[in-house]
C-alpha cells in the first residue's frame, strides 16, 4: 500500500532525472521503506551527514530507485540519540552502507551487523572523521583490529582466504571462502582496503573544482562520476546545457562503456584460460584508448566533463576517423563474438557459472548489468533518460540466465548497442558552445545526479554550502549494490572458478571503499 | 659398455638438462606469435635462471628441511630421467637397469616430494596445489603406464632404447593402427602432466586456479629457479619419450658411430622445433577445463591406451 505522506510531504528533487524528496520521522521512514519496497523499488544509497552546526541533528537519506523516478527518504535524528530504524529487514543490501555510515558518522541503525566496515583500524573507534569537529588533518597510529569472518563448522570444512593483496595487479579486498574439497560453501568478503576518505575531502573543495575528485572516485567509471557530479551541481543552479555539451559527454560516457566492456570481455576469456581472448580484447581497447588520446587528448577521458560543458571540442576532421573506427571495432567485435560462442571449452566454462537467479538478484537488490544479467530489465538510459538519451533511445540488453555466459553475452549487446549510439551521436553532432560556466550555487540545496555508467547506476548527492563550497558530496558507485551479489552466485561452484565469477561482475573496489 | 657409451649417456642428460629451458622459450615464442603478441626473446628462460640464481633465497619460517632439499630431489630425478631416455642414441648402459616402469617411477617421486614440500609451509594454496597435483597424477600415471605398455607387448621389453632398436631395424612396423591411439592418449597425458592448457594454466597469476604453480608459491630465488628448471626438464623428458615411441628416426643406434650422435642432435632439435609448435597450436586453441573435467580428461586418455592394446592383441590373434 501506498502511503499518503509519500506524495503530501514530497517536495522536488533537484536532479537530472525525475524525482522527489520526503522529509521523514522513523515511523515513516520505516513505513515509506516498507512501501517502496511493495513498489519493487531499489535500494539506490544510504548516507549520512553531520548537521549538528545547524540544528543539533544528524541526517540520514536514503535514495530509493523507482522505474520512473528517484525517491529521497530524509529522516533527522537528535544529536543525542543518533539512532535510525534499519533497512536491513526490507533491503538487505542496505547492511554494509549502514555499518559504513556507522564508521563515518557514528549513528547507527536499530538493527543489522554491529561490524566495521570501512574502518580497518585507520582511526580508533570512537572518533568519526566524517563529523564535522574532526579535522581531516588528524593522524592516528595504525591498529590492527581483528575482523570476526563468520565461522562455518563441519567435518572437512577449510578455508581459503584470498588477499586482500592478490596476486595480479588489481585492488586490495579480502575473500573468505569455506570450502568442503573444491566446492565453496560460503564466501564472505571483506572490502574497504582502499578508503581514501573521499566524502570528507570533498569538503575542502569549491563547487566548481569539485567534479575533478569525483571523477576520481573510480578510475574506470570517470565519466560517469563526472557527468553525475556536475548533473548535480547543474541541477541545483538551474544551468541548461548546450546540445553540442550533452552530445559529447554522452559520446564520452558510450566510449567509456566500451572500453571497460571490450577489456572485461577479454580478461574474463583469460581466467578461463583462453589467453587468445584476452590479447585480441586488450588489442581493441588499447586502439580506442589512443584514439580517445588522439581525439580528447586524455585516454580514461579524465576531466572531460566540466560543470556547464565539457573540456574540450571534437573537430570536424576527427569525425570521419572516428566512424571509421567504430566500423572497424564493431566487425572485430562481431568476429570475436562467434569466435567466443563457438569455442566448445570457453562455453563449456561460462555456462551455469556463478549463477544467480532473478528472484535472488530481486531480493539482494541488484543493480546495473549484474542486475540486467539475471532478468531485472532496468537501464536508467531507457527508463529514466536524461539528455541526450530520451532522443538517442537506446535498445535495452537483458537476459534471464544470469551466469557467467549471460554476462558476457551482455556486454557484447551493450557493445554493440554503445557503438551504434556512437554513430547516431557523431551523425547528428549539434552546434553549439562547449561550456558555459554555471554560476555559484545558493547555501544549503541538495542535488542528485544520476547516470548509468558501465557497471551500473552512479550517483552523486551534492549539498552546497556558502561561498561556493561544498558542504557534504556523496558519491555511491554500483559495486556496492553488486558486490554481496558475487557471495551468493559463488555459492556451490568450485573454488578455481572463483576468479571467472568475480571478473564476470568485475566490481570496483575503489569505487565502493570511497 | 666401454668409455664412449658412458660418455653418450652422460652426454644426453647434459644435453637434457641444457636444451631444455630453450624448448620452453620456444613454446612461449609460439604462443605469443599465435595470440598476436610481441614474443619474448628464444633464451628468456636462461636470463630468468640467472636472475634467480643470483638472488637471496627467502624461506618460510616454519620450512622443515624436506622443504629446502625439494628443489634438488626434483631436479636431481628429472636429470636422472633425462639420463635414461633414448633421446640421441640407444647405446645407454644404464638403462639396462632403469627401464620404462623406472622412469614412471622417478616421475611419481619428484611429484611426491613437490607434493610434501608444498604442504610443508602449511598455506592454502600450496595445500590446495598438492591435492589437486595428486588427483592428476593418480590419473595420469596408469595412463602414461598404458601407452608404455602398448610397446612393450609389441616388442617385448620394457627397456625404452630396446623398443627403439625394435622399430627402426623393423621397417614398416610404424603402421601399427595401435599405436595410433597410444600418440593420442600421450599427448593427452604429456599435456597433464606438464601443467599444460586445458588442465592447468602456466600462465595465470590467479592462486586458486592454479595446479602446479601453487606448489612453488613459496619458493624463491635459486629454489625456484631449480623448481622452474626442473619443470622445463619434464617437458622435454615427455617430449623425448614420445619421439622414442613414435617418431624415433634420427636416434643413432648402438652400433652406429660417433657421428650419428651429431645427426641425431640435429634431428632432435627438428622434433622439439615442430613439437614445441604443435603444444602452442594446442594451449592457443583450448580453454582451460573446470578441474572436475580432469578426470574425464585423462579416463580418455587411458581408455585410448588400453584400446591401443585391444587392437594390437586383436590384430595379432
Amino acid at each position: 500500500m501506498w502511503p499518503d505522506f509519500l506524495d503530501s510531504e514530497s517536495v522536488p528533487l533537484r536532479s537530472n532525472v525525475a524525482g522527489c524528496r520526503v522529509l521523514a520521522d522513523a515511523h515513516h521512514w520505516t513505513a515509506a521503506a516498507d512501501a517502496l519496497r511493495e513498489a519493487g523499488a531499489s535500494l539506490l544509497s544510504l548516507w549520512g551527514s553531520d548537521d549538528r552546526d545547524v540544528d543539533r541533528c544528524f541526517r540520514i537519506r536514503a535514495a530509493y530507485l523507482l522505474p520512473d523516478r528517484v525517491l529521497v527518504i530524509e529522516h533527522a535524528m537528535p544529536a543525542e540519540r543518533a539512532v535510525y530504524p534499519s533497512l536491513v529487514p526490507g533491503f538487505p543490501v542496505a547492511d554494509r552502507m549502514q555499518r559504513a555510515v556507522h564508521d563515518l558518522l557514528g549513528i547507527r541503525a536499530d538493527g543489522g551487523d554491529t561490524r566495521p566496515w570501512l574502518r580497518h583500524g585507520g582511526w580508533p573507534e570512537k572518533v568519526f572523521p566524517l563529523r564535522r569537529d574532526v579535522s581531516s588533518a588528524q593522524t592516528y597510529p595504525i591498529v590492527s583490529v581483528p575482523y570476526p569472518f563468520v565461522p562455518v563448522i563441519g567435518e572437512g570444512v577449510h578455508e581459503v582466504a584470498v588477499g586482500p593483496v592478490h596476486a595480479g595487479v588489481i585492488e586490495p579486498g579480502r575473500f573468505h571462502i569455506s570450502v568442503v574439497g573444491e566446492k565453496a560453501l560460503r564466501l564472505e568478503e571483506r572490502l574497504g582496503y582502499t578508503h581514501k576518505g573521499v566524502a570528507k575531502r570533498f569538503e575542502s573543495f569549491a563547487q566548481r573544482d569539485g567534479h575533478r575528485l569525483a571523477a576520481r572516485v573510480s578510475g574506470d567509471s570517470t565519466v560517469a562520476f563526472g557527468w553525475a557530479y556536475c548533473a548535480a551541481l547543474e541541477s541545483i543552479t538551474a544551468t541548461t546545457l548546450s546540445p553540442r555539451a550533452v552530445a559529447l559527454r554522452a559520446l564520452a560516457l558510450e566510449r567509456e562503456r566500451i572500453a571497460n566492456h571490450l577489456g572485461d570481455l577479454g580478461a574474463i576469456g583469460n581466467d578461463a584460460g583462453f589467453g587468445f581472448g584476452l590479447t585480441q580484447f586488450s588489442s581493441l581497447k588499447e586502439q580506442l584508448l589512443r584514439h580517445n588520446s588522439e581525439v580528447f587528448g586524455q585516454r580514461y577521458l579524465f576531466d572531460f566533463v566540466v560543470p556547464g560543458g565539457v573540456a574540450c571540442d571534437l573537430s570536424v576532421r576527427a569525425i570521419p576517423t572516428l566512424l571509421d573506427k567504430i566500423a572497424m571495432l564493431e566487425r572485430a567485435v562481431h568476429e570475436l563474438r562467434s569466435i567466443y560462442a563457438n569455442h566448445e571449452g570457453l562455453q563449456d566454462r561460462f555456462l551455469g557459472a556463478g549463477r544467480l537467479t532473478p528472484d535472488q538478484a530481486q531480493t539482494l537488490g541488484a543493480i546495473g548489468l549484474a542486475a540486467r544479467a539475471s532478468g531485472i530489465a532496468r537501464d536508467l538510459r531507457v527508463d529514466q533518460p536524461w539528455t541526450p538519451y530520451d532522443n538517442l533511445a537506446p535498445v535495452l540488453a537483458t537476459r534471464t540466465e544470469g551466469d557467467v555466459a549471460a554476462r558476457v553475452q551482455l556486454r557484447f549487446d551493450e557493445t554493440l548497442e554503445s557503438l551504434r549510439l556512437c554513430r547516431q551521436l557523431l551523425d547528428t553532432l549539434p552546434q553549439g558552445e562547449l561550456c558555459a560556466e554555471p554560476p555559484m550555487a545558493p547555501a544549503g540545496q541538495l542535488g542528485l545526479g544520476l547516470i548509468e555508467g558501465w557497471r551500473g547506476p552512479v550517483m552523486v548527492a551534492l549539498e552546497t554550502g556558502p561561498e561556493g563550497r561544498i558542504r557534504r558530496c556523496h558519491p555511491h558507485d554500483p559495486s556496492w549494490q553488486n558486490w554481496p551479489l558475487i557471495e551468493v552466485a559463488l555459492l556451490g561452484n568450485i573454488v578455481p572458478d572463483f576468479p571467472l565469477i568475480n571478473k564476470s561482475f568485475n566490481l570496483s573496489y575503489s569505487g565502493h571503499d570511497g | 659398455m666401454n668409455a664412449l657409451a658412458l660418455l653418450s649417456q652422460l652426454g644426453g642428460a647434459v644435453l637434457a638438462v641444457a636444451l631444455a629451458p630453450v624448448l620452453a622459450g620456444w613454446v612461449a615464442q609460439c604462443r605469443a606469435w599465435l595470440q598476436n603478441r610481441s614474443a619474448p626473446p628464444l633464451l628468456q628462460p636462461y636470463r630468468s635462471l640467472r636472475k634467480l640464481f643470483r638472488k637471496d633465497a627467502a624461506l618460510a619460517t616454519y620450512a622443515s628441511p624436506l622443504f629446502r632439499a625439494t628443489p634438488y630431489v626434483v631436479f636431481g630425478t628429472m636429470a636422472m630421467a633425462a639420463a635414461i631416455i633414448p633421446s640421441v642414441t640407444t647405446d645407454l648402459p644404464m638403462a639396462r637397469v632403469a627401464d620404462a616402469i623406472a622412469l614412471v617411477g622417478l616421475f611419481a617421486t619428484a611429484r611426491v616430494f613437490m607434493a610434501l614440500a608444498a604442504m610443508d609451509i602449511g598455506t592454502v594454496f600450496g595445500s590446495m596445489g598438492a591435492r589437486r597435483e595428486m588427483m592428476i597424477g593418480f590419473l595420469a600415471e596408469p595412463a602414461l603406464l598404458m601407452v608404455l605398455f602398448n610397446a612393450f607387448l609389441m616388442f617385448g621389453s620394457t627397456a625404452l632404447p630396446t623398443v627403439v632398436e625394435d622399430i627402426l631395424n623393423t621397417k614398416g612396423l610404424m603402421l601399427q593402427p595401435s599405436l595410433a591411439f597410444a600418440g593420442v592418449a600421450f599427448v593427452m597425458v604429456l599435456l597433464a602432466e606438464n601443467a599444460r592448457i586445458p588442465i592447468d594454466n602456466p600462465a595465470t597469476h590467479l592462486e586458486v586456479t592454479m595446479i602446479h604453480e601453487a606448489m612453488l608459491l613459496e619458493y624463491s630465488a635459486r629454489h625456484l629457479a631449480l623448481m622452474e628448471w626442473a619443470s622445463w626438464l619434464k617437458l622435454f623428458n615427455y617430449a623425448c619419450i614420445g619421439f622414442a615411441l613414435f617418431v624415433p628416426w634420427g636416434i643413432a643406434l648402438h652400433a652406429n658411430g660417433p657421428l650419428a650422435l651429431l645427426f641425431a642432435v640435429a634431428w632432435l632439435a627438428a622434433k622439439l622445433v615442430v613439437a614445441g609448435a604443435v603444444l602452442a597450436v594446442i594451449e592457443t586453441v583450448s580453454a582451460k577445463l573446470r578441474i572436475f573435467r580432469a578426470p574425464e580428461f585423462l579416463s580418455m586418455a587411458f581408455l585410448l591406451a588400453v584400446l591401443g592394446l585391444l587392437v594390437h592383441l586383436l590384430l595379432q590373434s
